[in-house]
């Protein structure tokens, strides 16, 4: 199993990575992606609809209706969507930064939506959150952005020092504990942000697209640390990103949002796999090959025509993904295939392959193809005609 | 003794500009104290009690700025004037330079404060909302976040204030408060003695240097956003 393409090759050599993960690919489904049937959920979304009041005279701004979705015990959870899809009012509800205008938001079975703002205070001790944009205090040093929720919770100094030394370590920070933020670099900076987000101890973690602003090396390695965090805290964790890599990088499940609502919800290899809405593909298409090369995707048509070829993808899944199918279908068939584009990969440690084949153009040899294709229980789908 | 007008003043007059300079540093200092005192907590409230902020209150956020206001376009010798009756019942009396603190400080409060408003809100929101959602209180982002990443500007604006309050302490004159800018038109300009003005002048630059010195230069040491 090669993988083709990574967004982030440091993700699986990063020295921070507990053991449990060296071993196996960077998602490990069978010991950290609970089955969202049994594991209780800790965030669990009911119905919520968030609704904000026009200017005068204006009509009133609907940025989430109807959204349900769980968030399993232990595991990570993805949330993607374009800018303005309504992601960021939704990972805002769960600590109460957003007041849903209806509907329940569920945290560890207590329903934030009714607390009031002193008993919320309480309750976000347990949520912890990263930023795109870190928020750090500027004339803080690493050590005392860490210390701070721990001094807004009351702690004593000793207290305080005994729970943010480790937590420097865990990060990898303890060398820069006097450092303030402008002397860091962006992902040191994120760490902090992580590490101040631990500080008091809490059983979920919310990520507010906490690596856009960092670059693909430094995104690989805070994912890293995510999952890190996640394994060895037991820790679940809530993220919203606008990056599908991210989503293939560390989710267990994924929801596809798009114009305040839930589209498309499910295991992230699942999704990946069988993409239902166009929203959900569109995100997937830079990342699993399903954008064809230009000089190929310049040519297309949507009609077959005389001497022109079909193209078929071929998503191959599970356990078909490493059988030799394209050499089966063609010696069935007797035709010669011509691979256009080809990409084998791994999402959430499952292989997950995609190719792009061009057939003869008639409807017969193309039907034929798609049925042999479809008989190996593989999914395959006629891109257009060459 | 060293001359340090060399010459120019005669020892009397030496003894005067010293005595005008002391009580211009004691005005300035006690009203710009007295000022902060109130202004801080004044801005720190106008910038935090507009609807959906911190402290909202926006009915009292409103009237509290026209007040502000109201004080800010009153002229300053006018205000002066028409507070005598305050001054009275504050300071015993509406004449010296105790009395001229009182609408000294009146005049610096509602400046500090607008100065203080802008240094708050210039703080990133989003240090506002990481705080919240670590389930810190308005007190307590007030405190830790706000004032505390706002201090290298509020420093700077508390040395444009004293500044200003430098410039404002040369009217009192009008009330009995003495200082070195009642020196220079009493003698300077209404008995004709240039040198006294030039000296006067002198003074002030170099008090107004050496505030903006030491200001900028205590801004400069408190704000960590530019290291490395």
């Amino acid at each position: 199993m090669s993988t083709l393409r990574s967004p982030f090759p440091n993700i699986r050599s990063d020295e921070h990575l507990p053991d449990a993960t060296t071993e196996s690919p960077v998602n490990a489904p069978s010991s950290t992606a609970p089955d969202p049937q049994t594991a209780a959920p800790v965030i669990l979304f009911d119905k919520v609809e968030k609704t904000y009041a026009g200017r005068r005279g204006q009509v009133p701004v609907t940025a989430l209706s109807d959204i349900s979705l769980a968030v399993p015990e232990g595991a990570i959870v993805g949330v993607i969507g374009r800018s303005g899809a309504g992601k960021s009012t939704l990972i805002r509800l769960v600590n109460g930064l957003e007041r849903p205008s209806s509907g329940r938001v569920v945290v560890a079975g207590t329903d934030v939506a009714a607390l009031s703002e002193k008993a919320l205070r309480a309750e976000r001790r347990s949520i912890g959150m990263i930023f795109q944009h870190f928020n750090l205090l500027a004339r803080r040093t690493a050590y005392d952005n860490v210390a701070l929720p721990l001094e807004i919770a009351g702690l004593a100094r000793q207290e305080i020092k005994a729970r943010v030394e480790p937590l420097l370590e865990l990060v990898g920070l303890a060398d820069k504990r006097e450092r303030y933020p402008a002397e860091l670099s962006g992902g040191q900076k994120q760490r902090v942000g992580i590490a101040r987000a631990l500080a008091t101890r809490p059983r979920v973690l919310l990520s507010d697209e906490a690596t856009s602003a960092l670059d693909p090396e430094t995104t690989g390695q805070i994912l890293a640390l995510l999952r890190k965090v996640n394994a060895e805290l037991k820790l679940t964790v809530l993220l919203i990103t606008h990056e599908m890599a991210v989503i293939k990088a560390v989710a267990d499940r994924v929801a596809v949002i798009d114009g305040g609502r839930i589209v498309e919800e499910g295991a992230t290899y699942d999704v990946f796999a069988h993409p239902r809405h166009a929203t959900t593909r569109a995100f997937l298409s830079d990342l699993t090959g399903a954008s064809l090369p230009p000089y190929v995707a310049d040519r297309l048509k949507s009609e077959p025509g005389p001497g022109r070829e079909a193209l078929v993808r071929i998503v191959f899944t599970g356990d078909h993904a490493t059988d030799p199918v394209l050499s089966r279908v063609s010696r069935l068939l007797g035709l010669d295939l011509n691979i256009i584009q080809a990409q084998v990969d791994e999402i959430a440690g499952k292989p997950f392959g995609v190719i792009v084949i061009s057939v003869p153009g008639d409807a017969a040899t193309l039907s034929a193809v798609t049925n042999a294709v479809e008989r190996l229980n593989l999914d395959a789908e006629v891109l257009g005609y060459v | 003794m060293f001359d340090w007008t060399f010459g120019l003043l005669s020892p009397a007059m030496t003894d005067l500009i010293i005595e005008a300079t002391k009580q211009t540093l004691y005005m300035v200092l006690v009203s710009g104290l007295l000022g902060t005192l109130v202004g801080l907590p004044l801005g720190v409230f106008l910038a935090t009690s507009r609807s959906g902020e911190l402290l909202a209150a926006p009915w009292l956020n409103g009237v509290l700025g026209l007040v502000v206001n109201a004080a800010r376009s009153t002229p300053f010798i006018i205000l002066v004037v028409a507070i005598i009756p305050f001054t009275r019942l504050v300071a015993g009396s509406s004449i010296g330079t105790n009395a001229a603190i009182v609408p000294l400080t009146v005049a610096a409060a509602p400046f500090i404060a607008r100065l203080i408003e802008a240094s708050v809100r210039e703080v990133d929101q989003g240090l506002v909302e990481a705080a919240r959602a670590m389930g810190a209180g308005p007190l307590q982002i007030i405190t830790k976040v706000l004032l505390p990443e706002a201090l290298p500007s509020i420093t700077l604006a508390l040395t444009l204030a004293v500044v200003s309050l430098l410039g404002y302490s040369a009217m009192v004159g009008a009330v009995g408060g003495g200082g070195l800018g009642d020196l220079g038109i009493r003698f300077g300009y209404q008995r004709f003695m240039p040198e006294v003005m030039a000296t006067v002048v002198v003074v002030l630059i170099l008090l107004v240097q050496g505030v903006q010195t030491l200001g900028d230069s205590l801004a400069r040491r408190l704000d960590k956003r530019h290291r490395g």
